[in-house]
């Protein structure tokens, strides 16, 4: 099976810092990769390199075996779902609205927007009585669901999701840990997470890919983490979280 | 700018570029749809139609009154002709003038010298002829009468502290003198007045010179300066001190007028020549002032001839009102919405930052700081602008630019981060995201830019008078001049009413532009 995504040596450097070394990774289909490390690791850096909120310094990335370039990269992003974690709603327009922004921008028929909605509530189970409120009229838990649902609107080949539940109280976000499972399972969506919760990481993750200080320090599951660490650094990662036996 | 003088009540009858329609049509059309009105303001102000003899006269009695005799002189002869009252000063009535906007107006000898030739004293009349004649004006004979600058005093003061001269004044350094900023600034006023007379300087302050006869009157000043022929000194029995020195320059009165005139409104305007003197036109000055009507005090002039006028039917308050709310609407709405037009995609492109958007931001907060007159003055010369309203609405756009470019960048930049990517994310090219997301998110902030420049726009908006473009600047000027409070508020008030009617429209009209979102 060939990978969706694959990064070649690609690299990129904030001023004098380096957020990410020279990188290879594929990401393969229908798979949920997790990306986990300390604060600053390059993990968010990552996805946004993939969905071109910043260009590479170094490399290419590609798409389905296609370099992405300035010129395709408007295409792309239509076929990549992103996910925040705040969310990052239009707080001028309804959970609606901000629902099929893009189909409206593409003038997709009517009909069919109002189906995927049905199917995106039912879904991500968000009550369809609070499609009409604004942002700021939602929940956290609620808001990250539109946010989601927001990203699987064109159903996109790619979900990426930047600590989606990073701001959330523990109980929804056990709940919504538990949905995004789901989902993910049942539309065998191609996905990257990125966390720095293990537990979420191993729950969620088919891959996890462990990095530190802009490189990638370790891939594999959680299993091969404990017992093959490729580095003194992933154990001591482990180590730091705790609650992990609950997992 | 010679003298900031005494304004009458009788306000202009010209209407200058609208068409006539009933109020309540012209109040809406210039207030909920500037593009019609903007259209009009425009082309009709382009096409005036036959040849109509555009008077000028500057912001006091006297030359008011000198105006609307030439203009009855002139109509008699069969010529018709306008008289555009009170505008800004020497320098936007010299450049109306020599860019053949207006077709004379009344003038000084001294101001011709010192402040228009920047010639010296000793210039010959013959000379100043030659040197007008190179801006294609010409100069008539004097009309008779000399208005020099004078320092006058309360007459009880004077007796007590025997001042008799300028040169008495040296004696008496306690003396609080109020002088119009005009005089204290001119090349012939304070400055080498005191040097030459050797007189105390510490206890000098700036003061209109409408007010200074009140403050002269209740003691706040003791000496300011006047003119010879001014109404006020014998109705408030003032001294006039004695020029012991000979230190003030000759303002003899005549017409400055374009050489290209016909011959017959020239030759009307030379039998003016020598026809008043000092007393007659301290006469017309009282009548003027007594009355507020200069048409009136024109007539007077005439009183000898066989052919006295029918008295001319007063517009009522009411009419008055609307007339000059509807124009000062007009003027704020047009200039509002070139704001608009214009300061929207300043701020959108300022917001991107970088050299460009300093440069944005720099230029417009710069305009806010050229006063008004000198902006007008600036403006009269240009071609397309001159005398009329479009100078007003020009400066007005300029001035309203500001609170529109800086809000729509602030709106723009604050809006958050991740908004932001998400909206790049989602694929929307640039102008999806600008219209679709940004734009709305920064509506609160760019409204509320426009309300600011709206109520800056209706308090400016009075400026317009001073270029004879109307509007409720009108009364306020005229009374500001006249120290006349009931005629102040004739204007002051309507704009205060105005200016918080837009606020509340501008209010109102949030609900329906900012979106429900984010007003929650």
């Amino acid at each position: 099976m060939t990978a969706l995504v694959q990064l070649r040596g690609v690299s990129k450097t904030f001023g004098a810092a380096a957020a990410l070394h020279s990188t290879d990774i594929a990401f393969e289909r229908a798979k949920t990769t997790v990306l986990i490390g300390p604060s600053g690791c390059g993990k968010s850096t990552l996805l946004r390199l993939i969905i071109g909120l910043l260009e590479p310094d170094d490399g290419i990335i590609q798409f389905e075996g296609a370099p992405t370039t300035f010129a395709n990269i408007a295409d792309l992003r239509r076929r990549i779902g992103y996910v925040i974690q705040d969310g990052g709603l239009f707080p001028h327009l309804t959970a609606r609205q901000n629902v099929l922004l893009m189909s409206m921008h593409l003038k997709r028929p009517a009909a069919e927007m109002d189906q995927r909605l049905t199917e995106l509530c039912a879904l991500t189970r968000f009550p369809q009585t609070a499609l009409d409120r604004y942002p700021i009229e939602l929940s956290g838990g609620q808001r990250q669901r539109i946010s989601l649902m927001r990203a699987l609107a064109l159903s996109p080949e790619l979900l990426l999701l930047d600590e989606p539940l990073g701001a959330l109280d523990p109980l929804v976000r056990a709940a919504l840990q538990k949905d995004l499972k789901e989902i993910f399972a049942r539309l065998k969506q191609t996905a990257i997470l990125v966390t720095h919760d293990l537990a979420e990481a191993a729950y969620l993750g088919d891959v996890i890919v462990l990095m530190n200080e802009g490189r990638v320090v370790q891939i594999g599951t959680l299993e091969d983490l404990r017992t093959k660490p490729a580095a003194k650094f992933v154990t001591e990662f482990i180590n730091a979280q705790r609650g992990l036996a609950l997992v | 700018m010679r003298r900031i003088r005494k304004a009458g009540k009788q306000e202009s009858r010209r209407d200058l570029c609208v068409p006539t329609s009933r109020p309540i049509h012209r109040f809406l059309l210039s207030f909920f749809s500037c593009v019609p009105a903007f259209l009009i303001i425009f082309s009709s102000v382009s096409v005036s139609a036959a040849p109509i003899i555009i008077i000028g006269s500057k912001k006091f009695t006297e030359s008011y009154v000198l105006a609307e005799i030439a203009k009855r002189a002139v109509e008699d002869a069969g010529v018709p002709a306008e008289h555009r009252q009170g505008m800004g000063g020497t320098i936007i009535l010299w450049e109306a003038l020599r860019t053949n906007q207006i077709a004379f107006y009344p003038e000084y000898t001294g101001t011709i010298g010192e402040e228009i030739l920047k010639a010296s004293p000793s210039t010959s009349t013959a000379d100043m002829r030659a040197r007008l004649e190179k801006s294609g004006v010409g100069m008539t004979g004097e009309l008779g009468f000399n208005n020099t600058y004078a320092l006058v005093m309360q007459r009880t003061t004077a007796e007590r502290l025997q001042i008799h001269t300028i040169s008495d004044l040296r004696n008496h350094p306690e003396l609080k003198f109020g002088l119009t900023h005009e005089f204290i600034d001119r090349r012939d006023g304070w400055q080498p007045l005191a040097e030459r007379y050797q007189l105390p300087t510490q206890n000098i302050s700036g003061i209109d010179h409408g007010l200074g006869y009140g403050a002269l009157r209740n003691g706040s000043i003791d000496v300011k300066d006047a003119y010879s022929t001014d109404a006020k000194i014998g109705e408030n029995d003032l001294v006039v001190l004695q020029d012991d020195l000979q230190f003030f320059p000759q303002y003899k009165a005549v017409f400055l007028y374009r050489l290209t005139l016909p011959e017959n409104v020239i030759a009307v305007l030379r039998k003016l020549e020598g026809t008043l003197d000092e007393k007659r036109m301290i006469q017309l000055n009282a009548e003027a002032e007594r009355t507020k009507n200069y048409t009136r005090a024109a007539d007077l002039y005439f009183q000898n001839d066989a052919s006295p006028r029918q008295p001319r039917s007063g517009e009522s308050l009411t009419h008055k009102l609307i007339r000059w709310t509807s124009r000062h609407l007009e003027l704020a709405g047009i200039s509002l919405l070139l704001s608009i037009i214009v300061g929207i995609p300043l701020g959108i492109a300022a917001s991107r930052g970088g050299a460009i958007g300093q440069a944005i931001l720099a230029v417009t907060a710069a305009v806010q700081t050229i006063p008004s007159l000198a902006l007008l003055a600036l403006l009269v010369p240009v071609p397309f602008f001159g005398i009329s309203p479009r100078t007003a609405i020009a400066a007005l756009f300029l001035y309203g630019l500001l609170p529109i470019v800086r809000n729509t960048a602030t709106g723009l930049q604050d809006i958050a981060q991740p908004v932001r990517e998400s909206a790049i994310a989602l694929g929307l090219e640039p102008s999806a995201r600008l219209w679709k997301i940004y734009l709305p998110i920064a509506s609160r902030t760019i409204l509320g830019g426009i309300k600011t420049s709206a109520v800056i726009n209706i308090g400016t908006a009075t400026l317009a008078a001073l270029i004879g473009a109307g509007g409720l600047g009108e009364p306020i000027l005229s009374g500001l001049n006249l120290n006349d409070h009931a005629t102040i508020l004739q204007g002051a008030i309507p704009a205060a009413v105005l200016a918080l009617l837009v606020q509340w429209s501008f209010d109102l009209l949030d609900r329906f532009l900012i979106p429900k979102g984010l007003r929650l």
